[in-house]
C-alpha cells in the first residue's frame, strides 16, 4: 500500500513563553473538542520507596484548589455535558475532557488552574488513598494472572523502575501522604514538563490566545525537570517465574525480553520489531496462532506485542493458552521452534500484509479525535517529535525482511528470556 | 426555551444528514455519507442471540459469531483470515442477549473486498467441525479463565438466579458444558434461523453514496431468506428479591453485584428514569453514590449504577468492590441511598444538572464513524425512529421533579435487592 494515501492531518504546534508545548489537531466534523494535558512523567519516575506516587498524584488532582474547591471542576464538565479521565503509565500521566467546542476555555482555565494551585488536606488524601488501595485489590489482589504479570515485569527489570508496578507495591502505597505527593506535584507539574494537546473543531488562531490567557500565566520554574533514572544492566541469565494458584483454571504461557524503544532504538530496529510482533502474533493470521492454533492444535489462543513508545530500553512479549491437557513446556518448545526458525520461514508476503495492517491502522485512527490527540500526546511526552508520528507510515514501509530477521535473532533469544508460567495449584 | 448551541442540536444536524437507504431488492439502511476520512463504518443486526438458544445450548450464538471468519465460501479458515489483514478489514460478528450483530469497516479503496467476504461470510460460511472445535476451545479456554474471576462470578450468580427457568439467566457466552454438546447440526440450525432480512438493521457511515449502497445491499444480504425463524421469547421479570448470595472466593476484595427489575425501553418513564438513574448511580464522578461510597469514605475505586432494558426485561442493576472487611458498609450505603433516592427523589438543582449533562453529552456519541453507524443501528434496532436524534434531547428537557419522584418510588419503592458477593465478605 502507498503510504502517502495515508493523508497527515494538517497539525500545528508552538511553545508559550513560560515553556509549555501545545498541539493542534483539527478535526471538523463535529462541534466537539478533546483537551489533554501530558506531563512528561510517569510511575517510572516514582521517587525510590514511594511506587505509586505519579498515579495516587494522578488521584489526588481532582481534589481542587483554593479557586475551584473539590468537586467544582468534575460538577462543571458533567453540567456541560463533558467527559473526563485520566492515566498515568510508565512514562507520562495526562488528563483529559471532551466537551462541545465553546467550553474550550474554560477546560483550559481549571486544568491550567490544577497545575499551579492544587490543594490537599488529609481528609481528601487518606480516603483517596484507600481507593487506590481498592484499585490495587481490585485489578492486581484478586487475579492471579495480573500478579504473575507484575512478577515478571520486576523480574525482566531488575534495576531500571519499568519493573515496579505503574499503581506501586502495597506496603509502598499504604505509607505515601499529602507531603509526598506535594513534592512531587511541585517538582513535575511544570509548564516546562507539560504537553496541550487540542483536538477537533478548533484552528491554531483559536486556540493560541486562549492557551496564553490561561496556561501562559503560570510561571516558568526554569528547566524541565529531568527523568533521572537507574539503568537496566544487561543480564546473561534466562529466568523462570511460576505462580500457582487455586484459583488458576486456565494456565498459561508469557516469556518477555528485553528490546530497544522507539527512543532507544538505532538504525530502524524499533520498526522492524513492530512488524516482527505483528507478523508473528498479530491476529489469527500470525505465524504463533497459525502453528500453534491452527495446525499444531496445541493452543487456544496465542499472540505477541511490542511497547516500543517507551523513554528507555522497553519489552517485547508473545503468551499463549494452551489447550485442555497440553502443558507449558510443549507450548514453550513450540515457540522457541518456531522463532529459531524465523530466518527461514518469514515470507515477504507476510511482510507485506502486516504492513497493509499498520499502515491502514494510522488511516483508521484519523477517524478519532481522542485517538489522533492519545498518539501525538503519548509520542511528544515519551521524547518524540510530531514529525515522527507522520513519518511513521513511511518508516514502517521501508522496513525490510532482513531487518525483521535481525532483530528477531538478536533480541528475542531463549538464553536471556524471562518466562511465565501461570498454573493451578492442586489441593494438597 | 433558550436558544441551543452547535453543540446541543448536534442530534437534529445528525437526523437531518441521515438517508434512508432502500435497495432494490428492498433492504433497508440508514446512511450518513461523510468524505472527511476514506473509510467506511457498516454495523448490523439480526434478531435472536442468546436468549433464543435453546434449553442446553448456552452459548451457541456466541459460539457462532466466532465461526464467520473460519472458512467461508471459496476461501478455508487461513485464507479469509489472511485476505483480511491482506486488505485490513475489521469484520466482527458478536452474539448479543438479544440479537446477532455485525460490524464491517475497511478502506474505501478496498471496499470490493470488505462487502465481498462479508457477503461469503453471511451466505457461505462453512462451520466445519475443525473450526467449531477450535473456536469452541477458544471461549471455553475463556470461561475457564473467568471460573475465580470475581466480576464474572458475581455477575452470572446474580442472572441465574433472577433469570432461573428463562433463557436470560445463562450467559451469553455459554457454560463448559453446554458448549461441549453443541454440533455442527446446531450452528447450522440456528445459522439458519437467525440470519434472514425480516429483521434485519443496518448503518452505514462513511465514503460511499446511496446509489452504490442500494448495490451493495443486495449483493452482501439479497440472498438471504425473507423470514426469521427466531422465537419470541416469553417476557420475564427478575426474581429473588431480599435474597442475598455470597459465592466463596479466597481473594482479598468483595465484588458486590446488586439489581432489582427496571423498565422496558418503550416505558413512557424510561426516560425519566434515566435521568433519576443519573443521579443516583449513572453520573460518574458526580452520582450519590459515587460520592458516599468512593469519594467520602474510600470503600472502592469503582461503584455505580444503571438501567439495562432487554428486550423482554428491565433491570435496574449495579455493582462494586471492596475489601472484604467492609463489604457490608459498602452495601449498607448503597442500600441506604437507593431508600433515600425512592423517599424523597433527586432535587430540583441536582434535576437541572443530570438534564444538563444527559442533553449535553449527545453529542459526543457521534464523533467518530463507528461510533455514528451504532447510534444509527440502535435507533433502528429500538425502533426509536429517524427524526429521533432530532426529538431526544427535547424529551430529556420535558421530564419534571414530580417524574422523577414518581419513577423514584415506582422503580426503587420496595427497596428489595438481589445481591450476590464474590470474595469472603465479613459482618454479614
Amino acid at each position: 500500500m502507498s503510504t502517502s494515501e495515508t493523508a497527515k492531518p494538517d497539525i500545528t504546534t508552538f511553545h508559550l513563553a513560560n515553556g509549555m508545548q501545545v498541539v493542534v489537531i483539527p478535526d471538523t466534523r463535529t462541534p466537539v473538542v478533546t483537551h489533554m494535558v501530558w506531563y512528561k512523567n510517569g510511575s517510572a519516575d516514582d521517587p525510590e520507596g514511594k511506587s505509586g506516587i505519579a498515579h495516587f498524584l494522578e488521584h489526588l488532582m481532582f481534589k481542587g484548589t483554593a479557586l475551584h474547591p473539590k468537586g467544582e471542576f468534575s460538577n462543571l464538565i458533567s453540567e456541560l455535558g463533558g467527559q473526563e479521565n485520566a492515566f498515568t503509565s510508565y512514562d507520562y500521566t495526562a488528563y483529559y475532557q471532551k466537551v462541545a467546542k465553546e467550553h474550550l476555555e474554560t477546560m483550559m482555565a481549571f486544568e491550567s488552574d490544577r497545575m499551579a494551585n492544587l490543594v490537599l488536606a488529609d481528609e481528601d488524601v487518606i480516603p483517596e488513598r484507600d481507593v487506590v488501595l481498592e484499585e490495587r485489590r481490585m485489578r492486581t489482589d484478586s487475579d492471579p494472572g495480573a500478579q504473575l504479570s507484575e512478577s515478571v515485569a520486576a523480574t525482566l527489570f531488575v534495576n531500571h523502575p519499568y519493573g515496579l508496578p505503574i499503581i506501586g507495591w502495597q506496603h509502598e502505597i499504604e505509607t505515601l501522604n499529602r507531603d509526598d505527593a506535594l513534592a512531587y506535584y511541585r517538582r513535575f507539574y511544570t509548564p516546562e514538563n507539560a504537553i496541550l494537546v487540542v483536538a477537533g473543531d478548533v484552528s491554531p488562531e483559536i486556540v493560541k490566545p486562549l492557551a496564553e490567557k490561561t496556561y501562559g500565566k503560570i510561571s516558568a520554574l526554569g528547566d524541565a525537570p529531568r527523568r533521572s533514572r537507574k539503568a537496566e544492566p544487561p543480564i546473561p541469565a534466562a529466568r523462570r517465574v511460576e505462580l500457582s494458584d487455586r484459583k488458576v483454571e486456565q494456565p498459561s504461557f508469557q516469556r518477555y525480553w528485553l528490546a530497544p524503544s522507539h527512543l532507544t532504538s538505532k538504525d530502524s530496529e524499533c520498526f522492524a520489531l513492530e512488524i516482527l510482533a505483528q507478523i508473528i502474533g498479530g491476529g489469527h493470521a500470525s505465524k504463533l496462532f497459525k502453528a500453534l492454533v491452527q495446525e499444531q492444535e496445541l493452543a487456544t489462543n496465542a499472540g505477541a506485542w511490542y511497547m516500543g513508545d517507551a523513554v528507555d530500553r522497553t519489552r517485547f512479549a508473545i503468551y499463549a493458552t494452551p489447550r485442555e491437557g497440553v502443558d507449558l513446556k510443549t507450548i514453550e518448545r513450540a515457540t522457541e521452534k518456531l522463532i529459531a526458525a524465523l530466518p527461514e520461514t518469514l515470507t515477504e508476503r507476510e511482510l507485506i500484509r502486516a504492513k497493509t495492517g499498520m499502515i491502514a491502522e494510522a488511516v483508521y485512527d484519523q477517524d478519532s479525535q481522542a485517538t489522533l490527540a492519545r498518539i501525538y500526546g503519548s509520542a511528544l511526552a515519551i521524547g518524540g517529535t510530531i514529525a515522527d508520528v507522520q513519518a511513521w507510515p513511511d518508516r514502517i514501509d521501508a522496513v525490510t525482511l532482513e531487518q525483521v530477521i535481525a532483530v528477531a535473532g538478536k533480541y528475542l533469544q531463549p538464553r536471556i528470556a524471562v518466562t511465565g508460567y501461570l498454573l493451578k495449584e492442586e489441593a494438597a | 426555551m433558550t436558544a441551543l448551541t452547535e453543540s446541543q442540536s448536534q442530534g437534529a444536524s445528525t437526523a437531518s444528514r441521515i438517508q434512508r437507504v432502500v435497495s432494490p431488492q428492498g433492504i433497508e439502511a440508514w446512511l450518513i455519507e461523510e468524505y472527511a476520512v476514506p473509510l467506511i463504518a457498516m454495523e448490523f443486526s439480526f434478531k435472536g442471540g442468546s436468549s433464543d438458544n435453546g434449553v442446553g445450548k448456552a452459548g451457541l450464538t456466541h459460539l457462532m459469531s466466532g465461526l464467520f471468519d473460519e472458512g467461508a465460501g471459496p476461501y478455508d479458515a487461513v485464507a479469509f483470515q489472511e485476505l483480511l489483514d491482506e486488505y485490513a478489514i475489521h469484520l466482527k460478528f458478536s452474539g448479543g442477549r438479544d440479537d446477532l450483530g455485525g460490524s464491517l469497516k475497511t478502506l474505501v479503496r478496498h471496499a470490493d473486498k470488505g462487502f465481498e467476504l462479508l457477503k461469503v461470510a453471511l451466505n457461505e460460511a462453512h462451520f466445519d467441525t475443525v473450526a467449531i472445535d477450535r473456536v469452541r476451545a477458544q471461549i471455553q479456554g475463556g470461561l475457564k479463565r473467568s471460573l475465580n474471576e470475581p466480576n464474572s462470578v458475581s455477575s452470572k450468580a446474580w442472572s441465574a438466579r433472577a433469570f432461573a427457568g428463562h433463557a436470560y439467566a445463562a450467559p451469553e457466552s455459554g457454560t463448559i458444558e453446554a458448549l461441549a454438546a453443541i454440533n455442527a447440526d446446531d450452528i447450522r440450525a440456528i445459522a439458519k434461523r437467525t440470519l434472514a432480512r425480516e429483521h434485519l438493521k443496518i448503518a452505514v457511515v462513511g465514503a460511499i453514496s446511496a446509489a452504490a449502497l442500494a448495490g451493495e445491499l443486495d449483493r452482501i444480504f439479497g440472498n438471504l431468506p425473507l423470514k426469521s425463524g427466531v422465537s419470541d421469547v416469553a417476557a420475564v421479570t427478575a426474581k429473588g428479591m431480599g435474597e442475598m448470595e455470597i459465592i466463596d472466593l479466597d481473594i482479598p476484595q468483595s465484588t458486590i453485584r446488586f439489581g432489582m427489575p427496571g423498565l422496558l425501553l418503550k416505558d413512557d418513564d424510561f426516560i425519566a428514569a434515566s435521568v433519576m438513574n443519573h443521579i443516583l448511580g449513572g453520573g460518574s464522578f458526580t452520582s450519590r453514590i459515587w460520592q458516599e461510597v468512593r469519594e467520602k469514605r474510600g470503600l472502592a475505586y469503582s461503584v455505580s449504577a444503571g438501567l439495562y432494558p432487554y428486550a423482554k426485561t428491565g433491570l435496574f442493576f449495579g455493582g462494586t468492590a471492596t475489601k472484604n472487611e467492609r463489604a457490608k458498609e459498602a452495601l449498607d450505603v448503597i442500600r441506604d441511598e437507593i431508600a433515600r433516592m425512592a423517599a424523597d427523589g433527586p432535587t430540583e438543582e441536582e434535576l437541572g444538572k443530570a438534564k444538563r449533562y444527559l442533553i449535553g453529552s449527545y453529542a459526543l456519541r457521534f464523533d467518530t464513524s463507528t461510533k455514528i453507524a451504532k447510534q444509527l443501528l440502535q435507533l433502528q434496532v429500538e425502533d426509536l425512529g429517524i427524526d429521533y436524534p432530532a426529538k431526544r434531547n427535547g424529551l430529556f428537557e420535558a421530564v419534571t421533579l414530580d417524574d422523577t419522584k414518581r419513577v423514584a418510588r415506582k422503580l426503587l419503592g420496595k427497596g428489595e435487592m438481589l445481591v450476590t458477593i464474590a470474595g469472603r465478605p465479613t459482618g454479614f
